[in-house]
């Protein structure tokens, strides 16, 4: 195969490969919402104050996924 | 080969419209080129002004519905504020809020059709959050001088764990401006990409058969995908004012 092909190829693959992350991330998100919603039905009074550490949590675990959408887009556009 | 030739009867691709253009002709970008990110940004400055200028001018003591919008918005930062990164932090309150508004506002004006979401772009947000950075970095040392990096010196954990420790907080920290940035710019980008996308399906019913099934589902989805980036465009403006304040509150508070 030429190596231009190939280069194209890989790229594609690449790019394919990179968002299997966002399933690491999606599964983190869900992780936190399911676990802080698991928490908050035991104890609804405590839930209210807490909601702020519930979107400091899933930020961090989304931006994980983020990433990997970027190495997808730089696979993508920049490489 | 009939997708091919199909996904060549498209007009646009999903990552066009986000490209920076002159506003008046011409294609070269230049430092004062006043372009459509420029346009944006200005609507953006306008439209917070409008809204706090004109709002707050009555100072009812029944607030009209602009003025409830404003407090609204002032009282939900203040309190974040002071809730996150505690009393001492207000006097960052303004700078606080202002990144919260600016966010906010472009995130939403980028919603309208045909507009330029300019928080879509990593050189926008990049500047926030380096500015962010340093502002916490500078804070932290004017405050607490080489006592900042207590922040790195986790001094709950046993000894012998406590350099593997400081290596691993030294590059979060560092790492801090690039995830800032990036979660705000990638997640308004994915998003409208993915409307970008279902709305280059949505001409297919011209195309071929198969067509009467996608097009209605692809509205369908536009209008599902619209909802939820009307929800991540506030969302990620919280995210961004919250993790702000965290940062502060490790600036101000730097003991484990």
């Amino acid at each position: 195969m030429e190596l231009a092909a190939a280069a194209a190829l890989g790229k594609f693959i690449g790019a394919g490969l990179a968002c299997i992350g966002m399933g690491g991330s999606a599964m983190g998100v869900g992780n936190v919402a399911g676990n802080f919603l698991a928490g908050a039905l035991r104890n609804p009074s405590a839930a209210a104050g807490q909601t702020a550490t519930l979107f400091i949590g899933i930020a961090f675990a989304e931006a994980l996924g983020i990433f990997s959408f970027l190495v997808a887009l730089l696979l993508m556009f920049a490489v | 080969m009939a997708t091919a030739e199909q996904s060549e009867g498209l007009t646009f691709h999903p990552m066009d419209q986000f490209i920076v253009k002159p506003l008046f002709g011409g294609d070269a970008v230049g430092m004062l080129t006043p372009t459509n990110v420029t346009l944006w940004m200005a609507l953006t400055v306008l439209a917070i002004t409008a809204l706090f200028v004109l709002g707050t001018r009555g100072r009812a003591i029944i607030p009209s519905r602009m003025q409830s919008v404003a407090e609204l918005a002032y009282g939900f930062v203040h309190k974040m504020v002071e809730d996150v990164a505690g009393k001492d932090a207000l006097k960052f309150f303004p700078y606080i809020f202002t990144l919260f508004c600016f966010i906010v506002f472009s995130n939403f004006l980028g919603l309208l059709p045909k507009a330029f979401t300019t928080t879509s772009h990593i050189a926008v947000t990049a500047v926030m959050a380096v500015a962010v950075f340093l502002t916490v970095t500078i804070v932290g040392f004017v405050k607490n001088g080489a006592g900042f990096l207590s922040l790195f010196w986790v001094s709950s954990a046993p000894l012998a764990l406590r350099p593997v420790l400081a290596l691993i907080e030294i590059i979060s920290y560092f790492v801090r401006p690039v995830s800032h940035s990036i979660r705000l710019a990638g997640n308004m980008m994915a998003g409208h990409a993915v409307i970008k996308v279902f709305a280059a399906f949505a001409p297919l019913i011209l195309l071929s058969g198969i067509g009467v099934v996608v097009t209605p589902l692809s509205i369908l989805a536009i209008t599902a995908m619209y909802g939820l980036e009307i929800l991540v465009a506030f969302i990620q403006a919280y995210v961004f004012t919250i993790l702000t304040c965290v940062y502060l509150k490790d600036a101000l508070h730097p003991h484990h």
